[in-house]
């Protein structure tokens, strides 16, 4: 089941934030992170492989979901 | 790794463009500074009256005309808004009160360090502190809210705003003020500015570069990515000002610059607090504006009312110093960012209010 991080409309640093408060509270597994823009796709990526997680992100009308597992 | 090279990329693009713009006219240590450019472009429309700091800078028109055409063609361009915007009028208002009182913003602050400006180290750990205490603002929850999506006319508005300034900068009607004399009368041929504006717009587009960001993120998450445009800001800049012998080192007689250590230290603490709340420096908001973010058009339209307050009433600093007026706006402006930093945490109360909603 993955955890959920809805990030729409939020300026950096908070999807990173959010993302970053998710991840601490888990060792392996699977987040979702909804954004709105490319910053926020490009800056929870970097968090995302800093810490090795794997990221798929897919387009989704709008807005881009980033799939992290680990 | 090609994220790495493009921001790298685009410091050294901004860096080469600023030493380029003042060998062709631009004053010195400022070939390229937003803080410095929208108060002149301010002035140049006629809301403020500091006569020596009045035209309509190129520089900032093709720095958003590149951001605009360039998130057209990734297919980046967002009309979005909603995000506290009169919050953000306000955050940006005081923030240029405090670049007004240290003269110039983080990119000219590097600048001016490449210069041999040592005053501008002094703004520098400044506005790191600034970043600091914003920093621990958002670690407490600190949200504006979140933008969202606008009809997309509402996107273009703030770009249209720049044409119409650069049909005033080439039609110069006589309502329009231009410095005869001082800082405001120096200027790089328009074409060529607005040139070297439309090739770091793109590059910043691009590559999202942002000085408050980048010592953001290192505080927060020891992620140096955008420190590294920076960092190329401060080195290529550095080389061209040593090789066209516009380098000085020193704290005395700096060009427009002023030695007073510790009002160069808090403006810019002021500045890097209010910018980081706002999440980002003034760069960032305007190529945030052209890319469509109605709220960061607001706060560039904040930073311009405070460029006018800060001229017409005294507040902002010359070579000569810091008036008292100036510092105790400087120190009524923090107190507002710490109420507004204080009022603003609803994440704090429900321990995150984004996490584990569904998409």
């Amino acid at each position: 089941m993955a955890r959920e991080v809805d990030a729409r409309g939020l300026l950096c640093p908070e999807p990173v934030l959010l993302t970053k408060r998710v991840m601490d509270t888990m060792d392996s597994g699977a987040i979702k992170v909804l954004v709105s823009h490319t910053a926020a796709r490009e800056n929870v990526s970097r968090l995302a492989e800093n810490k090795g997680w794997r990221i798929e992100v897919t387009e989704q009308g709008e807005d881009i979901l980033l799939l992290l597992q680990k | 790794m090609s994220k790495r090279l493009l921001i790298l990329a685009a410091g050294g693009t901004l860096g080469l463009m600023a030493v380029i713009l003042v060998l062709l006219g631009n004053p010195a240590n400022m070939g390229y500074c937003i803080a410095c450019f929208l108060r002149d472009i301010t002035g140049g429309l006629g809301f403020q009256r500091a006569v020596p700091v009045q035209y309509i800078r190129p520089e900032i028109i093709g720095l958003v005309l590149g951001a605009f055409f360039t998130s057209l063609a990734t297919k980046e361009f967002r009309s979005v808004g909603g995000s506290s915007a009169f919050t953000r009028f306000i955050l940006g208002f005081i923030a240029m009160i405090g670049m007004l009182v240290f003269l110039g913003c983080p990119v000219r602050a590097v600048l001016r360090l490449a210069g041999g400006d040592l005053n501008a180290g002094v703004g520098l750990i400044g506005l790191v502190a600034g970043v600091l205490i914003g920093v621990q603002f958002l670690k407490n929850g600190f949200t504006l809210g979140r933008a969202v999506p606008q009809q997309r006319g509402n996107g273009y508005l703030f770009t249209g705003l720049m044409v119409v300034l650069l049909i005033l900068l080439l039609a110069q009607p006589a309502f329009i003020f231009f410095s005869e004399q001082g800082p405001g009368s120096m200027a790089a041929p328009i074409w060529i500015a607005l040139g070297a504006g439309l090739i770091v717009g793109i590059m910043a587009q691009r590559s999202r570069l942002c000085m408050v960001g980048g010592i953001r993120d290192y505080i927060f998450f020891r992620d140096g990515h955008l420190l590294y445009g920076f960092v190329a800001i401060f080195i290529v800049a550095l080389i061209g000002n040593l090789a066209v012998g516009a380098f000085k080192i020193g704290f005395e007689g700096q060009p427009v610059a002023h030695t007073d250590g510790l009002w160069n230290f808090l403006g810019m603490t002021l500045a890097g607090w209010a910018a980081v709340l706002l999440g980002g420096c003034p760069l960032r908001q305007l190529v945030a504006a052209g890319e469509g973010n109605t709220d960061c058009a607001v706060t560039i339209m904040g930073i311009m009312a405070g460029a006018a307050v800060a001229h017409n009433f005294g507040l902002a600093a010359s070579p000569a110093g810091v008036p008292v007026a100036g510092q105790v706006a400087v120190i009524l402006g923090m107190l507002a960012v710490a109420v507004i930093g204080i009022l603003n945490r609803p994440a704090a109360v429900t321990g995150g209010a984004s996490i584990g909603k569904g998409s």
